[in-house]
């Protein structure tokens, strides 16, 4: 009875919904774009103060730095295909594929020059057979890829006859194996500037083009997008294009890291580790919401985790099941936050 | 059933109905497009319950439905103009979908399952066996598979909902042969249907609905067209429409010329008008007249297969919906959620999406700040309520979200604007200023062709009217010289059968 007299005066004035709805809209969308950094700084300090203080080093940083760069690129082209509500899980094989045909153009005595473009290109051009696919013959991406992965796995076994191609002299071995000294003692890999330039070009891409706003449309509502005259067929080509290209280089990274390339082995479920990423940089895996921020943090995350659990000497078969159990975590976050995210 | 009313979250779709069917009887159920006949029929079918208050009872007997097996259990049966079959499954096993016969161990007793409804498919003559796969079936065959289905768990109350949408004329005489049979073997019919001579030939008694309310019902020997026709659209017409631009006086030059144009005979037949500078032209006509498809046609969203159109003297064929937007032809969907809008995008992109590529620098670099101003204009302009233009179009309401795609149509400066059930889920204060803004378009010379459900709104606003049946152009009212359209006239061509 006692709070009923309170209940009149508990009723809002009528129009301060606006101001409030704004800063709600504000809140969310900053905690959308932090997402995954807190868990990013918790893990950093926990592994310093678990792994006797060796994680927080220069040296150390540097190192996860070189380790998260490749899944970063990988993932920069799986956040592009993601929001459009799609999935490549072929980066992997495109990788190995491309990584062959770097390495086998770097032995050739008249074309080695020509390593790396041959790399990219052989990973745009499966990207764009992928694009093609689901673009034009409407396919689902799922299936595509997933056909596209065992195929191009076999190309890359195939390319180097099922084995192993080294160049003790290859020409663009720095990428993989030196950095920018940029004070004395600390040394910024190649391979992470590299991965931070990729990751800002694609947030040029994602927020200050028209075809950004064209990806997010296609992602977040594809019958709407046609109606409104984009041509969707041409934004999935790009899409998976990227995604082939990225892959590329990422092909031309892990070659330069190991003046090698396996057919079998490289990148081998590479794929998983950039869906994690991009998943637990909190894009959402219907389409249309996400970040690339977010996808960068996501790799951060993994290569942490990878390198702190290896700090403090855990085995890698729990490597495995912790790096396991964080992604059905984070996948738990997405559903909470759409939830969180009403539409009328 | 008595006293049902039924409220969504701002507005009142039922209010007070009530509803009584005997058994061994067709009782036909008519009104407008959302009158309130499917949400009645929901109600009914535990697929919405009713708000407190009213009360359905079953041979005598009060009962309350909270969902769709209280309303299995009270006989009572619906078969909707899509039909609920796993297309991939036989008759059979769709027959007893959710109450297979077990046999010991959970194992699925497929002799029992064929057998039992073996007789209650002789009943209805029906031309196939318990193990035939309905996907094989015809539209006909799996309606009777439906009422097969119905039958076989004891229904009492059997409910069709536009049954003949999809059937030949000879299909619908074994269809009314078959209704007739469960009439005499003690069945209570509820028979919607928006077609006159249908009602003539089966209904025992009419009941017509309208805004949600419960008019009144109809003896057999009382049922004539004009009694019906005006039971459902007799209402009086608010102030509530504003029509300021000129009519029928002078209006302008033909904008867009249309000349046969068809899909083929599926839904759209042959269809030709013309539309002018600074005319609201209607689009009337019932669900499922190709209303809808047709300006699908026109937008260049479907394929055109035949006739052709002329835009401002120049032949005018879309490609697609680029093509037409680029020629300066806009297209509102009835469906703004599922075909319009980016509910997860702001306001702004939302408005300027159309344009983005026009505003665009090199490479396509965003201009973000003309899309600024363009949002910002277009939010003064239409008096959109939100807490700014960065605010994701998802969280606004309807009459908002509308806005917001108006807008975004109007950015690209066509000549020609198509709007689809504009005002549809939209709150009645929304709608007028949706209203004010179609008239002050118009005064500015866009030739606009407007379709809508809603015959006060197309009367209020619309200069001259096209009514469609069944994918054609059934008739024109209203335009210069003639006199103003009625609702009378334009639910007789809308509803009158193809043979009268």
């Amino acid at each position: 009875m006692a709070t009923s007299a309170t209940s009149p005066a508990a009723i809002p004035p009528t129009s301060p919904g606006t101001s409030s709805a704004t800063r709600r809209a504000q809140m969310r969308s900053a905690l959308q774009a932090a997402g995954m950094l807190p868990v990013l700084i918790l893990l950093a300090i926990g592994f310093h103060l678990a792994g006797g203080h060796r994680f927080l080093t220069a040296q150390n940083l540097s190192i996860v730095a070189q380790q998260a760069s490749i899944n970063i690129v990988l993932a920069t082209g799986m956040t592009f295909v993601i929001l459009t509500g799609g999935i490549d899980l072929s980066v992997g094989s495109i990788l190995a594929a491309s990584a062959m045909v770097a390495l086998m153009t770097s032995l050739s005595a008249t074309v080695a020059w020509l390593a790396i473009p041959a790399c990219l290109g052989a990973g745009l051009l499966i990207g764009l057979g992928n694009g093609a696919l689901i673009a034009w013959a409407g396919l689902p991406p799922f299936i595509v890829t997933l056909g596209s992965l065992t195929a191009v796995r076999g190309l890359a076994r195939l390319l180097g006859e099922d084995k192993t191609i080294f160049n003790a002299d290859l020409s663009f071995a720095w990428i993989g194996n030196d950095g920018l000294h940029v004070l004395p003692g600390v040394v910024l890999p190649w391979l992470a500037i590299i991965a931070l330039a990729v990751v800002l070009a694609a947030w040029y891409v994602l927020r200050r083009t028209v075809l950004g706003v064209r990806i997010y449309a296609v992602g977040g509502n594809m019958s709407a997008a046609r109606l409104a005259g984009i041509n969707v067929g041409l934004v999935l080509m790009f899409v998976y294009g990227v995604s082939g290209l990225l892959a590329g280089l990422g092909g031309v990274m892990s070659s330069a890291r190991l003046y090698a390339a396996n057919g079998l082995q490289l990148g081998q479920s590479y794929e998983l580790d950039a869906i994690a990423a991009v998943i637990l940089g909190g894009t959402s895996f219907v389409g249309g919401i996400g970040s690339i921020w977010g996808t960068l943090i996501g790799g951060l995350i993994i290569a942490v985790l990878s390198n702190g659990l290896i700090l403090m000497g855990v085995s890698d078969i729990w490597q495995f099941i912790v790096k396991g159990l964080v992604i059905i975590g984070a996948v738990a976050l997405d559903r909470l936050r759409q939830k969180g995210n009403a539409r009328t | 059933m008595r006293g049902i009313s039924k409220s969504f979250p701002g507005i009142k779709a039922l209010s007070d109905v009530a509803l009584i069917a005997h058994a061994g009887e067709i009782l036909a159920l008519m009104g407008e497009n959302g009158a309130g006949k499917s949400t009645l029929m929901k109600i009914l079918s535990g697929a919405y319950r009713a708000d407190p208050g009213g009360e359905i009872m079953v041979a005598g007997q009060p009962i309350s439905i909270q969902g769709p097996r209280d309303a299995r259990d009270a006989g009572i049966a619906i078969i909707y103009q899509e039909l609920a079959l796993a297309p991939n499954l036989t008759v059979a096993e769709n027959i007893h979908l959710g109450n297979e016969p077990m046999l010991v161990g959970g194992r699925l007793d497929r002799s029992e399952m064929r057998e039992s409804c073996r007789p209650v498919l002789e009943r209805l003559g029906a031309p196939f066996g318990p193990d035939t796969l309905v996907a094989t079936l015809s539209i006909a065959e799996q309606q009777m598979v439906e009422i097969a289905r119905a039958l076989f768990r004891k229904a009492r109350i059997l409910v069709l909902d536009e049954p003949t949408t999809a059937l030949s004329s000879r299909e619908t005489d074994r269809l009314f042969a078959l209704v007739r049979q469960l009439r005499s073997e003690g069945i209570a019919l509820i028979y919607i249907s928006h077609r006159m001579a249908e009602i003539y030939e089966l209904a025992d008694r009419v009941s017509v609905l309208r805004d949600g309310q419960y008019v009144g019902t109809l003896e057999r020997e009382e049922i004539t067209s004009d009694a019906l026709v005006r039971m459902m659209v007799g209402r009086d017409m608010s102030s509530f429409y504003m029509k300021s631009h000129d009519d029928a006086g002078a209006r302008g030059e033909p904008v867009l010329s249309v000349d046969g144009l068809t899909d083929g005979g599926r839904r759209v037949h042959p269809c030709s008008f013309t539309l002018h500078a600074g005319e609201v032209l209607g689009l009337a006509g019932l669900v499922g007249a190709g209303r809808t498809e047709l300006a699908r046609l026109v937008f260049g969203a479907d394929p055109a297969r035949g006739g052709s159109m002329t835009l401002k003297g120049q032949p005018f064929a879309p490609a697609g919906p680029a093509d037409a937007i680029a020629s300066g032809v806009v297209y509102l969907t009835e469906d703004r959620k599922a075909l319009g809008l980016f509910l997860d995008m702001t306001c702004q992109t939302n408005i300027v999406l159309d344009v983005i590529e026009r505003d665009a620098g090199f490479l396509g670099r965003l201009n973000l700040r003309r899309a600024g101003e363009r949002a910002r204009n277009a939010f003064g302009a239409m008096r959109v309520r939100a807490a700014g233009t960065a605010v994701n179009v998802g969280s606004l309401s309807g009459g908002n979200q509308q806005k917001v795609l108006l807008s975004r149509l109007l950015e690209s400066g066509p000549a020609v604007l198509i709007l689809d059930e504009p005002t549809r889920g939209v709150d009645v204060g929304a709608k007028s200023e949706i209203y004010r803004i179609i008239d002050s378009l118009a005064k500015k010379g866009m030739a606009i062709l407007m379709i809508s459900s809603e015959l006060p709104e197309i009367i209020g606003v619309c200069d001259r009217v096209l009514v469609m049946r069944e994918g054609r152009i059934a008739g024109e009212v209203g335009g210069p010289g003639e006199p103003a359209p009625t609702q009378h006239a334009i639910m007789t061509l809308a509803a009158a059968d193809a043979a009268a």
